[in-house]
């Protein structure tokens, strides 16, 4: 589509991981582009979840997992012993599955990332991020009388967007969202839709879902994973129309899955 | 699509729900849940009643503990004393002064001319001392002739509990009748420590050798045991040397206390030469058996903290420090301090380790610090229980009171501090 001149925000190159002996991602190679949503989609159990952590090294808290080949963000590879992984996570956020604020304050959801990062000088600038975020997450009008109260008395769609708020309000460059909706009714799901659009502008987007309506409505780029391989990697409204691999289509077509 | 099955529409229905045979069940079904309904409540009806019966029996015996007889005794300070001044008994050299004045002499005399042939029944030997005592804080009764009320020999203090001999319960009705004999609470069994004389003994040299070892127990075991369980959870490398201290450290938990005991009086004692007796021995011998137990609670504790709540954190770009300090043990904490209390509860229930490394010295005095040699509750309790006079056995059950209003009092405190810290989801 609009080809750009500018390097991928972050490549990943032949990478392998490992659980144990078993092998759960073979060979994927992949560029994330900025201001760019990309879905990973495919069956249960097809590693899609397992690669998106590797890209903030989440998958360090699982001993036995190991990861081969080469992650890069903005060049620099991940993986390398110099890698800050506290940093990293800071600017490769991450959203997960089930909504997950922590029990304390709405105020205190948001605050704790910039404050342990130390991004605001004092209260006023660490209230202007507070509420940049939630507005940003569109959870602003929704909750601006009671931020004192619990982050776990929210809804559950609410709950989700605080988390996305938590993860702007460090100011990342990459979002991971591993399937933000799952746990979601249909309209909570809209508005996480519309909030990623809207987000789109500003971060590398990367989003895991089983849903492929989705993919196909949040995304500009799609890449079908099948037994912890790669499948296919390519433009979503390409994949979605004229998939070039046959797993692909039968997966699309909802023929398994 | 096409290859999945279509239903199968020949499946005849056979099961009968309103059948003779499933009313029977779900009547058996019924029956067994009223059943394990009513185990269940008996079986919270018997402990109820344990403990219905623990505390009526104790404050039963033991209340009668906090009770002292007194007897009225005239005294003639001015004459006995030779005109001694009340401005000699103020000051520093009170003491000695008092001393200088013969008490003992004086009493015996007053108690001779008073009660002449009753007195063996009435007093004891150590009568004089409550004269000084009573001289000390009132300076002035000795320029005048007064009667002051001195503490009655156990056997009249039990006559007057209705619980005495003969001789001793006609002699105490007499004297009540004739208004010199009263009872009054004893305070003295809060401020004194150990004695002989059961009328005068008192819990607080034990109360404050309690307090002083469990606070010793606490200032070291619960630190190094959350930091132990913290380190087992969330640092160590799952290997055989990881293994080997979890096993081990579960086995410690099991151990008789009074292989602590040996263990404190070997290793505290002989080789580090740390005082005998002293509640910083014991302090330290308590600690290791109460280690374990916080270990093993804190390990529960923090592993019931959600993978979801860690991975949230992670996320934001905590470090794993910060993890544990932020996130992990605020909400760990409750279940770590409930542990904690029941180890410390079972530390301050216990005997026999402090018996092994002298705990169970006689001490007329609280102890004043930390290398002092002091005694505890329990070991109070059973050294009271072992004493020949009598009067001891509502010393005793006073003391066991005292013993559960500690317990009571610590209790209080950590579901106070559970409740207070306790995250609602």
């Amino acid at each position: 589509m609009n080809e750009t001149a500018t390097a991928p925000k972050m490549t990943t190159r032949n990478v392998d991981v490992f659980y144990g002996d078993k092998k759960a991602i073979d060979d994927i190679s992949i560029d994330i582009d900025m201001e760019n949503v990309t879905a990973f989609i495919g069956p249960s159990g097809c590693g899609k979840s397992t690669f998106l952590r590797t890209m903030n090294r989440m998958n360090d808290t699982i001993p036995s997992a190991r990861v081969t080949g080469e992650i890069t963000l903005d060049g620099e590879n991940i993986y390398a012993p110099s890698m800050d992984v506290v940093q990293l996570r800071a600017r490769v956020g991450m959203v997960f599955q089930k909504p997950n604020p922590f029990p304390k304050s709405i105020y205190d959801n948001i605050a704790y990332g910039p404050r342990i990062h130390g991004l605001a000088t004092g209260k006023t600038e660490l209230d202007q991020i507070v509420e940049k975020s939630l507005q940003r997450a569109g959870l602003w009008n929704e909750v601006k009388d009671r931020l004192q109260e619990s982050g776990t008395a929210l809804s559950g769609g609410q709950q989700q967007r605080l988390c996305i708020a938590r993860a702007i309000a460090v100011d990342p460059e990459v979002i991971l969202m591993d399937e933000p909706c799952s746990a979601l009714d249909p309209i909570a799901t809209a508005k996480i839709e519309e909030l990623i659009h809207e987000l789109r502008g500003k971060y590398a987007i990367v989003i895991v879902t089983h849903n492929m309506q989705q993919a196909a409505r949040v995304s500009q780029k799609t890449a079908f994973f099948h037994l912890g391989n790669m499948v296919e990697y390519g433009d979503t409204s390409e994949m979605f129309t004229n998939p070039k691999e046959d797993r692909t289509r039968d997966y699309i077509t909802g023929r398994y899955g | 699509m096409n290859n999945r099955a279509s239903p199968d529409r020949t499946l005849s229905r056979s099961t009968d729900w309103h059948g003779d045979a499933m009313q029977k069940r779900i009547a058996k079904r019924y029956a067994a849940e009223r059943r394990f309904k009513y185990t269940g409540f008996a079986a919270v009806l018997i402990s109820s009643a344990f403990l219905a019966f623990l505390l009526f029996v104790m404050v039963g015996n033991g209340l009668r503990g906090f009770q002292k007889t007194e007897i009225s005794l005239p005294v003639d300070f001015v004459a006995a004393t030779g005109g001694a001044s009340a401005e000699s008994l103020r000051g520093e050299n009170a003491e000695r002064a008092a001393a200088s004045l013969d008490l003992q002499g004086v009493i015996n005399t007053a108690i001779d001319i008073e009660y002449g042939a009753d007195a063996e029944l009435l007093f004891t030997d150590s009568t004089w001392t409550d004269a000084r005592d009573q001289l000390l804080a009132n300076p002035d009764l000795v320029t005048r002739k007064a009667a002051i009320w001195i503490t009655a020999s156990p056997e009249i203090d039990r006559a007057a509990k209705a619980d005495g001999n003969a001789a001793a319960e006609i002699l105490y009705a007499r004297l009540k009748d004739a208004g010199k004999a009263r009872t009054s609470f004893n305070w003295g069994f809060l401020t004194n420590a150990d004695g002989t004389d059961p009328a005068r003994v008192g819990i607080w040299g034990a109360l404050k050798g309690s307090i002083i070892t469990m606070l010793v127990t606490l200032a070291l075991a619960f630190p190094v045991g959350v930091l132990a369980a913290v380190y087992l959870e969330e640092y160590a490398p799952s290997n055989r040397l990881t293994d080997l201290i979890e096993v081990s450290i579960n086995n410690l938990a099991a151990v008789p206390s009074i292989i602590f005991g040996l263990l404190g009086l070997v290793v505290f004692l002989s080789w580090m030469e740390l005082p005998r007796s002293s509640a910083l021995v014991g302090g330290l011998t308590l600690a290791l058996m109460t280690m374990p137990v916080i270990v093993i609670a804190g390990r529960n504790a923090i592993k019931s903290v959600p993978p979801s709540i860690r991975e949230a954190a992670l996320g934001v770009g905590s470090s794993p420090i910060q993890v544990v300090f932020h996130h992990v043990l605020p909400l760990a904490l409750p279940g770590i301090m409930t542990g904690t209390i029941i180890g410390m509860a079972r530390a301050l229930g216990e005997t026999a380790p402090l018996l092994m490394i002298g705990m169970r010295a006689f001490l007329t005095s609280p102890p004043q610090g930390l290398s002092d040699p002091s005694t505890v509750l329990p070991v109070q309790i059973y050294l009271w229980s072992d004493e020949v006079n009598r009067g001891f056995v509502e010393k005793t059950s006073a003391a066991i009171i005292i013993l559960l209003l500690f317990l009571l009092t610590m209790n209080a405190f950590a579901i106070y501090l559970r409740n207070r810290f306790e995250t609602r989801w």
